[in-house]
């Protein structure tokens, strides 16, 4: 689907604004926010742009530059830190070999932290995309990760 | 009805323990012995006992399975299902085959979870057979938009989200708030670091919200509801989803309900990460597509919310009660709780307890019977220590206030806040500086930056704690987070800053000897804070293998392979932890460091 077929299922209306940057952001190979959606957005809804950018900067969500193909979101909430999840991002790190906010050089994983997953009772805790994977030690990242390497 | 039925759990932590694998095993199995006309499979939302996942509950018996693995369906589906033999390896620790024997179950009240983990969350058939959207029939057909309302109030429901508020008594002033449209909100943005009830809740019963929200709506005059969703919670919203296309279809929701004058839909709109948006004001600039940014209160949402129009706002657990209290009745629900207390309260029980999971309690009861009777204590071989209720805007009890009940009021006197119901028991191994540290860097992370006691304390009083957590606190910071903490409480735009001291606040009120340790002494008496510990070689649990100082940076960590205990030099010692990581035997101890200033 083209981004303007997917504009013009959202109404003009400003209130559409996140679920629109949302879906946009997802059409994009690199799972981040183009200029040009920005204006296509502002244009559509008949918003300044400076309004635009004004919500996409403050939600932890949207990303200005491009990330990889799996976003992987190791939360770093006061509980899943008591319960080790330093030694989830070490691992994550060596697996990785990137540094929290930044993408493998084969564009593949981003690595971010992440508040409350909402999951406690099996912390420490992360999402792979849309999958919550609990219960962390050090052997289970590296098995999540190589599960999505070798594409699930 | 089959001769079996199997309710899996498909909550998040089960599925993230591998529950939809062991489904697909079963059902294999069960294939396999062509048993599968006998046996009846449900997925269900959260049973509650997370951390045994994937759980497994067979009736007709009602045997409960913990950390079932796809490997252990064959066995089951032989010995259980087909020899009647329940598999004795499965069961949680020896317990009870039974739930209601199991203490973890038997001493809860479940009414809000009533129905999660036993029905089909995604098929509407299993609610209405329960009961579901009875309550909403009654009230359309049967009561005036007044008589709902006056029940709520004698039930004495208080917002389940944090503050309290009666519920009854927000009805009315969103009804009286001005001409429609009103709009009625569900509050699902649940983000509270150790909550996940709501996200149980939409997950395991979403009927139950939306049927909540229409009560709320019939009662308030509005016409259209919205569920604000984290986007961190994808099961959630595909479930909720699921749950309004079905009870649109049966005309539950949609124009013209029961067949009266009232009409009502639910849309859902989902978040982008940011933690303040759970607060109403923000999360009402949130739906109109702003920046997710507070502003001052009055006026309140009841008069002014959604677009300038008198809005209801309710947290997924408040509404998920309302329909118990139109079919039991005002005085059923207020006969569980204490006098300003009324109902049952969940809790996401978490932390360095034995069960951890969802637990659903009358209010009242004691933390005592929370944490050591439903949570099972502490693990073996630790101490409690303290219990955090309400995350980052609560605070933490010590083990003197155990026999606290818990209850909004209770909690409050003593410092802490019911919050969201989020609980995490902390034993001797936990640093309260660290803790509230941890807590306080979070609020300054989340803290949207718009008023400037929020944006500069939470800064402020971070950097302090810094300090205390590296030994270069002083005596005076103390005073200083005191006097910053209380500024931030009586200033603040929103709940997020006015609560944001909490942690501190408590820890300082209960545990002073703690951070005049890190201060005084520069020690750290749990052992926690890197720059404040001492690293020492348990002699008898040396085995002289050399890992430790290979991996030393400095030549702290000296000895000479099989030639007798290594020990470590605290002078050269750069606190990296490296050799405590390298040792294999667990030999490296940390400890206290004790050097008076």
């Amino acid at each position: 689907m083209t981004k303007e077929a997917v504009l013009a299922r959202y109404p003009p209306a400003p209130e559409v604004l996140l679920a629109l940057l949302h879906e946009l952001q997802g059409m994009n190979p690199g799972q981040y926010l183009l200029p040009e959606d920005l204006e296509l957005a502002a244009r559509h809804l008949g918003l300044p742009l400076s309004r635009v950018r004004d919500a996409v900067t403050f939600y932890s969500m949207f990303s200005l530059r491009p990330r990889g193909r799996h976003v992987v979101r190791l939360c770093a909430s006061p509980h899943c830190h008591v319960a080790g999840a330093w030694s989830a991002l070490d691992e994550l790190r060596r697996v990785l070999g990137v540094e929290v906010g930044e993408t493998t050089a084969d564009g593949l994983f981003t690595l971010e932290l992440t508040s409350c997953l909402g999951a406690c009772g099996v912390a420490p805790v992360m999402m792979i995309d849309d999958e919550v994977v609990g219960n962390l030690t050090p052997a289970k990242v590296a098995a999540a990760v190589a599960r999505y390497r070798e594409g699930r | 009805m089959r001769r079996i039925q199997v309710l899996v759990c498909s909550g998040t932590a089960c599925q993230s323990s591998g529950g939809e694998r062991v489904k697909k095993a079963l059902l294999e199995a069960t294939a396999a012995r062509d048993l599968l006309p006998e046996v009846q499979f449900v997925e269900t939302g959260c049973m509650g006992p997370c951390e045994l996942g994937p759980v497994v509950l067979v009736y007709p018996e009602g045997t409960f399975y913990v950390r079932v693995r796809p490997e252990d369906a064959a066995e089951i589906v032989e010995e259980h299902f087909l020899k009647g033999r329940p598999l004795k390896r499965l069961l949680w620790a020896g317990a009870a085959p039974q739930p209601q024997e199991i203490p973890f179950f038997a001493r809860q009240k479940k009414v809000v979870l009533a129905n999660c983990g036993v029905i089909d969350p995604e098929r509407i058939e299993e609610y209405i057979a329960l009961g579901g959207y009875e309550a909403l029939g009654r009230a359309l057909t049967g009561m005036t938009p007044a008589e709902v309302i006056a029940q709520v109030q004698r039930s004495g429901l208080r917002g389940r989200g944090g503050a309290g508020f009666p519920t009854g008594k927000k009805w009315e002033l969103v009804r009286a708030g001005g001409p429609p449209p009103r709009f009625v909100v569900c509050n699902a943005d649940e983000g509270d670091p150790g909550a996940f009830m709501d996200r149980a809740i939409l997950e395991g019963d979403p009927h139950a919200v939306l049927e909540g929200m229409a009560i709320a709506a019939y009662a308030v005059g509005a016409a259209q509801g919205f569920v604000y969703v984290r986007a961190e919670y994808p099961l959630a919203i595909r479930r909720l989803e699921v749950a309004l296309a079905q009870a649109r279809k049966l005309g539950l929701l949609g124009p013209r309900i029961f067949d009266t004058d009232f009409s009502f839909d639910v849309e859902i709109r989902i978040g982008a990460g940011a933690f303040v948006c759970g607060e109403e004001t923000a999360l009402i600039a949130s739906i109109e597509g702003r920046r997710g940014e507070p502003r001052p209160r009055p006026p309140y949402p009841a008069t002014c919310g959604l677009w300038g129009r008198p809005t209801l706002i309710n947290n997924v657990e408040t509404f998920a009660n309302v329909r118990h209290i139109l079919l039991g009745g005002p005085e059923a629900f207020a006969s569980l709780g204490t006098e300003k207390s009324k109902g049952t309260k969940v809790f996401a029980l978490a932390g360095n307890v034995r069960n951890t999971g969802l637990v659903e309690v009358p209010m009242g009861i004691t933390l005592r019977e929370l944490v050591f009777d439903i949570g099972g204590g502490v693990p073996e071989g630790r101490e409690f220590k303290a219990v955090q209720i309400g995350g980052p805007s609560g605070g933490c009890l010590p083990a003197s206030l155990l026999d606290v009940p818990v209850d909004y009021d209770s909690l409050t006197q003593h410092g802490a806040i019911m919050g969201s119901g989020g609980l995490i028991v902390l034993d001797s191994s936990t640093c309260m500086v660290n803790m509230a540290r941890f807590f306080l860097e979070f609020t300054a992370d989340e803290s949207c930056g718009k008023c400037v006691p929020c944006r500069v304390g939470t800064q402020m009083m971070l950097g302090i704690l810094d300090r205390i957590v590296k030994g270069e606190g002083s005596p005076e910071d103390l005073l200083r987070l005191e006097e910053i903490g209380a500024m931030m409480k009586a200033a603040s735009l929103c709940g997020l800053g006015q609560t944001a001291p909490n942690p501190v606040l408590s820890t300082l009120r209960y545990f002073r000897d703690e951070y005049e340790a890190h201060i005084a002494r520069r020690s750290c008496p749990a052992g926690v804070c890197p720059n404040l510990v001492r690293y020492v070689v348990v002699p008898e649990a040396c085995r002289s293998c050399d890992a430790c100082r290979r991996a030393c940076p400095t030549g702290a960590a000296q000895g000479e392979p099989r030639k007798g205990p290594y020990r470590i030099v605290d002078e050269l010692c750069i606190r990296c932890g490296a050799c405590f990581d390298a040792c294999p035997f667990g030999a490296v101890r940390k400890l206290p460091r004790e050097e008076a200033r």
